[in-house]
């Protein structure tokens, strides 16, 4: 096992640890956190892979994007501190097995159907190349794409908007205190009896 | 790349796949169910880049598919985010089972 491979396991190892911890551990900011850590692992992993750009996109939109975005809003509804319930016993139980099962079938199909290696050529990434073929109108050109997902994120945005945005006067009342509903029954019916005398 | 088959890598990302797929079944808080998917959509991004580099290396479809995913991802975070928000605002809780209105 040469360097590179070395390097590989250990980049996988970290990968999957941290996403292990990620959506096990019971405080949720720490899960954010190895979530985090999982993340640059697999930038880490397409550095592996020499495809440089995808490793800068990576970083950017989900270490730089999503995962502010995530930590910023467990900062808005959940006490950081505090941890959360563990999960029923049965439920675990069965997703464990449904992941276990899952893996092992897919690990046989792809043990059994064996790649054949190609591989001949390395693959040119340059951020050049993958401009001009992005933005080109020929055949094999991804411009149509491109402008939808433009589009895509151009309604996403303002979705956003307009769901996170607060109303000035809410149509839907938030639930008022038993006690105070009764208070103003009895409110009422004295306001009622005074009327009638 | 050192003569690490592709297969190894897909083992990677299957794994990674299944762990998210744990994480979204077991829990019940929408922010962690949100980041289980987004593990779920990093390892499909893995599995992309790989077939690209082994397979297909005079190609660049792959490599378009991820950067579409990665936009896709972020557009979906975002939104989840303003409907977790906007839910908080009016349950005061982001549990998946405090949310049942429209259930059936």
């Amino acid at each position: 096992m040469n360097a590179s491979a070395t390097i590989f396991y250990l980049i996988s190892a970290f990968i999957l640890g941290a996403g292990l911890l990620a959506v096990t551990s019971r405080k949720i900011f720490r899960s954010a956190i190895w979530l985090l850590f999982s993340l640059v692992g697999i930038a880490a992993l397409y550095f592996w892979m020499q495809v440089e750009f995808i490793a800068a996109v990576q970083i950017v939109v989900y270490v730089g994007g999503i995962v502010v975005l995530i930590i910023f809003s467990i900062f808005l509804t959940q006490q950081s501190g505090k941890e959360m319930p563990k999960p029923i016993f049965k439920r675990s139980i069965f997703s464990i097995l449904a992941a276990v099962f899952g893996l092992a079938f897919i690990y046989c199909l792809i043990d059994r159907y064996g790649f054949s290696k190609i591989e001949t050529h390395p693959l040119n990434v340059s951020v050049a190349e993958i401009g001009t073929q992005m933005l080109s109108t020929t055949e094999h050109g991804y411009i149509l794409p491109f402008e939808v997902v433009s589009m895509l994120l151009l309604a996403a945005m303002i979705g956003c908007i307009v769901i996170a945005m607060k109303e000035k006067n809410p149509i839907i009342e938030p639930p008022k205190p038993k006690e105070a509903k009764l208070m103003i029954h009895s409110d009422f019916q004295t306001t009622e009896n005074q009327n009638n005398e | 790349m050192g003569g690490v088959p592709l297969t190894h890598i897909l083992f990677v990302s299957t794994a990674l796949f299944c762990i998210g797929m744990y994480g979204l079944f077991t829990r019940r808080n929408m922010i962690t169910m949100l980041m289980s998917v987004e593990l779920m959509l990093n390892s499909v991004n893995i599995n992309f880049i790989a077939f690209n580099k082994y397979l297909y290396p005079d190609k660049l479809d792959g490599i378009f598919f991820t950067i579409f995913i990665i936009a896709i991802a972020a557009a979906e975070a975002a939104v989840a985010i303003a409907i977790i928000i906007n839910l908080y605002r009016t349950h005061k809780s982001i549990d998946v089972e405090d949310a049942t209105e429209m259930k059936f």
